[in-house]
């Protein structure tokens, strides 16, 4: 072990304790827990159940568009069902709540050293809240008319009426219930995540000490506090509209002939709000990916994350500025043209302090001792996702460039690449990386090489040829391209091409989820630290964390999330808790 | 290993697939080529960069992989570094940026010599209007919508009465000629938007939005909804004729006004 | 979209003005040991309940300042008749600011160690902001009889909508109140019990100051204030 000054090591007696709850049975152990690390797993559990569902919607759309007029059950109904219920529980239900009440709960409190969530009891009230907003989402399956068909962005009015499913039947209210739900539910773990970073932190952990992940969680959290009302806004609204009859959103309007009651509404400002809440959203799911990703960068790399300072201050850069760019999604909505000026110009800006981020990634690499671990090649797939993703960002950002773009495949590829793979390549690493600390057991490496190349390779070859379906001028959310005359003979068999990727890729996740139940009792046992890295959820004294994570004392912490390979240091890291001063020279020459 | 030769591959694949696949935009038809070169300009830009990050990523995993003794480089961060390539990345984003608001502004400053057709949308079927002889079109509402007056014309303005009235039938435009389209909805939200030109814009009840363009080519153009509208959206198909101009005016002469529509007993007489 | 862009604005030069004493200019891997000692404890001195009442009441504020910034988005356009407003509003606003006083007064009788008065406020606390409800309620219920209905004009419909939530959001700070309440009857312990009266306080405070907002903006006083900085602006 490396040597320790002892003038450095503090007596931990100021750390305040705080007031833990206990659990008295197993129901409130394991069920209506509040310890943050079995919400945490609650959480996972559930939005990977309903990430399933979504998994199985796309295979049926990809039937539907690889192989058209093939299978009957697909009438043009279930298949505007499909798209919008993929959509909606792809954003919302798995990568929002995965990213925040995933690993927001079980990392936030033990990277800042903290026993618990803040307000435990709020926080178990947060799961079972999201867990009615699924239950609800999932029950319009089975109500009268279905689901509802209006794409995820569920534009009035189109939303309300019948020429959409569920428009006049259950589908769309059971939807906006469901939504206020979630937001109401998210708002009691957001409060959480952010009040434990403020307050919680164990002594010595100051901000520009906190290790990546934090700073994109609770980045990200803020953003979702103040952009969800948003939403809830919306769905209230829509939902007066479709109830009670009022007219928020709904202009005059002649249906099938018949006029109908609602007059004067404003269907802009509906897209107004969704998207004042649409472009945080992007960035409240890439945030967090942002930064598992980093240090799953630095620790498998086994080199500091380069250029610490400039990552946070980009990470609240993107967060702040996001709240500006949200009339890109509407180019073309009919607002007034000048807005066009404006939000092109935001856009392209938020583009600088990205690539930075991306820069600094690849700069961690150099001259780094790479080690090609699982979450390591996760890593590095969602670098070049990201960075695909991201460039044709530019197209659609740039607002004349997104006029021939805008509402093709091109858009579709776009945000499926750059906030579908990507930040579900970070979960899937972060899940390889973490999953020893949650379970005390490896992930088995051969499945795991498995599912990483055919997720990685079969999603780019999905979605990149998808890009130029859509400049060839072919609109999104069309199930039937027979009648489309852009769509050439040959385009038809890349969509086929794209299918049978889907499903190879969606297999890939099945064998991933069979490696996650058979590894908790076959996988190689892991130890404390597997990866030798530097951050406090590593350091504590039981694997898995016990109730309380830190056993008597709490962690102090000494140094920066970062001290990999320090010179002069014995080990290649320095845990963030270990008392003492190594490494003459940290500024580079 | 195997990832820094499939990195290198990837990039291969992209710009080899981008070049050599057959997929690639429709030949335009409009005066829009403005809009392809930025496309073009940020193809290029965006293609560089790519291929640039992650050649170096695969160049940094094969070189910088681990083998037994290595250790990494303890390098916390690099101003002169990052301020040259944030100098660099800013300089690129207003490459694309500038021409792109440039042809922006052509594309809503409307030329003063385009003439107004007007194109309804509703589920699921494109209906337009062309002024007659006044050169102006009366105004409409919604609320006038009926059988009889299927794009709610305001049956009291006299500007309206001469308005050529095409149902769900083929537009025709003259070639050559810059046209504004003023797009309008009567239930919900539609975009009127033909590949070959470029342009598209959303249509909102209530409200009109519109785009202009000029027609440079001559032929049948498919016209797309590119806004979903309900379940038959990609079925809502219509037909754009650029025709010559004298083509376009035998098109016209044959086409109903307003004001004959709106008596069909002495119209229906002649058939 | 300008009211919740000024909000947003509030925000963020609150979260600037934190972010700027977090030293995020530090250079941290030249810092080794603990430098808490140097700049004090990690988090910051006001109790955590107190903070999470802070987030919580950012989240509402954004709530009603996207209210109010459809409310103007929708004025804009043609179809807008505002609607009279009942006087007895008048008289619920004097309700809630009299709610809002025997808190603070609850309050501050806490920080004495006064049990007796903090009852006593808390009591007047909670009938006055149940007075405010049922006041809310006669309002709607004249609005309705004289035939100005939930969809006849927007205008009735926000003034629903608005009210409605801003009532369903004393209605949950009742349940809080009538907590703090029991425990002022059960012998909580003094410094927790001050800690509840403090927070129904603050969240009394926030409500009075939403509703003056929203009175001001039912009324149309603030697309007035608005048009009249406009001018000024020009």
């Amino acid at each position: 072990m490396v040597d320790v000054t002892p003038a450095d090591a503090v007596p931990p007696a100021e750390v305040a304790e705080m007031e833990l709850y206990h659990p008295h049975s197993w129901w409130t152990k394991y069920v209506f827990s509040q310890d943050a690390k079995v919400i945490a797993i609650q959480y996972s559990a559930t939005a990977t159940a309903i990430g399933m569902v979504a998994l199985v919607l796309s295979w049926m759309m990809r039937l539907q568009l690889g192989f058209p007029g093939t299978f009957d059950f697909i009438t043009p109904e279930a298949y505007y069902q499909f798209i919008t219920m993929h959509g909606m529980i792809m954003v919302i239900y798995l990568l929002t709540a995965l990213f925040l009440g995933g690993f927001g709960n079980y990392l936030i409190p033990l990277m800042v050293g903290a026993r618990d969530m803040v307000f435990p009891y709020v926080n178990m009230l947060s799961y079972w809240i999201y867990l009615l907003a699924v239950l609800v989402l999932v029950s319009s399956f089975f109500a009268p008319g279905g689901p509802t068909g209006a794409g995820w962005t569920l534009y009035p009015p189109q939303a309300i009426m019948t020429g959409t499913p569920g428009g006049q039947d259950w589908g769309i209210i059971l939807m906006l219930v469901s939504l206020i739900l979630f937001i109401i539910g998210f708002t009691m773990g957001g409060l959480n995540y952010v009040v434990t970073v403020l307050q919680a932190r164990t002594r010595g952990m100051t901000l520009m000490r906190l290790p990546l992940t934090v700073w994109g969680i609770f980045t990200a959290t803020v953003m979702a506090l103040l952009a969800f009302p948003a939403l809830f806004v919306a769905c209230v609204m829509m939902l007066f509209d479709r109830a009670l009859g009022t007219s928020f959103f709904m202009p005059a309007i002649v249906e099938m002939g018949e006029q109908l009651q609602h007059g004067g509404g404003s269907p802009i400002l509906f897209q107004h709000l969704f998207w004042f809440f649409g472009h945080p959203e992007v960035y409240i799911v890439a945030l967090p990916a942002f930064g598992i990703v980093s240090d799953l960068i630095s620790t498998h790399a086994r080199k500091n994350i380069f250029g610490y300072r400039m990552m946070v201050w980009a990470i609240v850069g993107i967060g702040a500025l996001s709240f500006v760019v949200w009339a890109h999604h509407m180019y073309v909505s009919g607002m007034h043209p000048y807005f066009g000026f404006f939000f092109a110009t935001t856009t392209l800006i938020i583009a600088v302090p990205t690539a930075i981020k991306v820069y600094n990634w690849v700069l961690t690499l150099w001259r780094g001792d790479i080690h090609l671990t699982v979450p390591m090649l996760f890593a590095l797939a969602f670098i070049v996702t990201f960075v695909n993703g991201g460039l044709t960002g530019l197209f659609l950002g740039n607002v004349v460039v997104d006029v021939p773009l805008s509402d093709t495949m091109f858009v579709v590829a776009h945000f499926h690449m750059v906030m579908g793979v990507a930040p579900i390549l970070v979960i899937c690493g972060a899940i390889y990386h973490w999953y020893p600390k949650v379970t005390g057991r490896m992930l088995n490496e051969a499945m795991g090489q498995f599912h990483f190349w055919v997720t990685f390779l079969g999603a780019y070859l999905i979605f990149f040829p998808m890009h130029y379906i859509g400049l060839m001028g072919v609109p999104r959310r069309y199930n039937e391209l027979t009648a489309t005359t852009v769509m050439t003979e040959s385009a038809h068999d890349l969509n086929a091409f794209i299918s049978i990727m889907a499903f190879l890729v969606g297999f890939a996740q099945i064998v991933f989820l069979f490696n996650l139940i058979w590894s908790i009792r076959h996988g190689r046992e892991a130890g404390g630290n597997p990866w030798r890295a530097t951050t406090l959820e590593w350091q504590t004294s039981e694997t898995p964390p016990a109730h309380g994570n830190f056993g008597k004392e709490l962690p102090i912490v000494y140094r920066w999330a970062y001290d990999y390979s320090v010179p002069g240091a014995k080990e290649d890291f320095i845990p963030q808790n270990m008392p003492g001063s190594f490494g003459s020279s940290r500024e580079p020459a | 290993m195997a990832i820094a030769l499939v990195l290198v591959l990837v990039v291969v694949g992209s710009v080899l697939f981008h070049f050599l696949s057959p997929w690639w935009w429709t030949p335009i038809a409009s005066n829009w080529d403005y809009i392809d070169n930025t496309i073009i300009i940020t193809f290029w830009i965006t293609g560089v960069v790519f291929a640039a990050v992650v050649l170096f990523m695969a160049y940094c995993v094969f070189r910088f992989r681990h083998r037994e003794g290595n250790q990494a480089a303890y390098e916390p961060e690099n101003k002169r570094l990052e301020w040259w390539l944030t100098i660099v990345t800013a300089i690129g984003v207003t490459a694309m940026l500038v021409p792109g608001l440039f042809v922006w502004n052509q594309f809503v400053s409307v030329p003063s010599d385009a003439t107004v057709v007007e194109v309804v949308g509703q589920q699921w079927q494109w209906s337009f209007r062309l002024p007659g002889k006044d050169g102006k079109l009366g105004t409409s509402d919604t609320r006038n919508v009926s059988p009889e007056n299927p794009l709610g014309v305001n049956a009291s303005d006299a500007n309206g009465q001469d308005d050529v009235v095409v149902e769900a039938a083929d537009l025709h435009l003259p070639v050559g000629k810059p046209v504004k389209m003023l797009l309008r909805s009567i239930d919900v939200l539609h975009d009127f938007y033909v590949p070959e030109f470029r342009a598209k814009m959303d249509m909102i009840p209530g409200s009109v939005t519109y785009f202009w363009f000029t027609p440079t080519k001559t032929g049948t153009f498919q016209v797309l909804c590119a806004e979903l509208c309900g379940q038959g959206h990609p079925l809502m198909n219509g037909v754009v004729m650029v025709d010559t101009p004298e083509d376009y005016l035998a098109w016209l002469g044959e086409q109903q006004t307003f004001a004959q529509l709106s008596a069909p007993q002495q119209v229906g007489s002649a058939e | 979209m300008s009211v919740i862009l000024v909000f947003l604005l509030v925000i963020v030069g609150f979260a600037g003005w934190w972010l700027s004493h977090q030293r995020l200019m530090a250079k941290p891997w030249l810092e080794q040991g603990v430098i808490g000692d140097i700049i004090g404890p990690e988090g910051s001195a006001l109790p955590t309940a107190k903070i999470g009442l802070g987030v919580f009441l950012a989240v509402v504020g954004c709530l009603f300042a996207l209210f109010t910034s459809a409310y103007f988005m929708r004025m804009a356009l043609s179809d807008w008749q505002a609607l009279p407003l009942p006087r007895v509003l008048w008289f619920n606003t004097g309700v809630l600011v009299l709610s809002s006083i025997a808190l603070q007064c609850a309050s501050v009788a806490a920080r004495r160690g006064e049990i007796d008065a903090v009852r006593l406020g808390l009591v007047t606390a909670g009938l006055t902001a149940l007075a405010f409800l049922v006041g809310q309620i006669v309002a709607w219920r004249e609005l309705t009889a004289d035939g100005y209905l939930l969809t006849a004009n927007p205008a009735n419909s926000f003034f629903y909508l608005i009210t409605g939530m801003h009532g369903l959001h004393i209605l949950g700070g009742l349940v809080g109140l009538g907590r703090t309440t029991a425990g002022a009857w059960n012998g909580a312990r003094p410094e927790r019990l001050r800690l509840g009266v403090e927070l129904c306080a603050m969240y009394w405070h926030f409500l009075l100051f939403v509703w003056l907002a929203i009175f001001a903006l039912l009324a149309g006083w603030a697309a007035t204030f608005i048009e009249i900085c406009r001018q000024l602006l020009t």
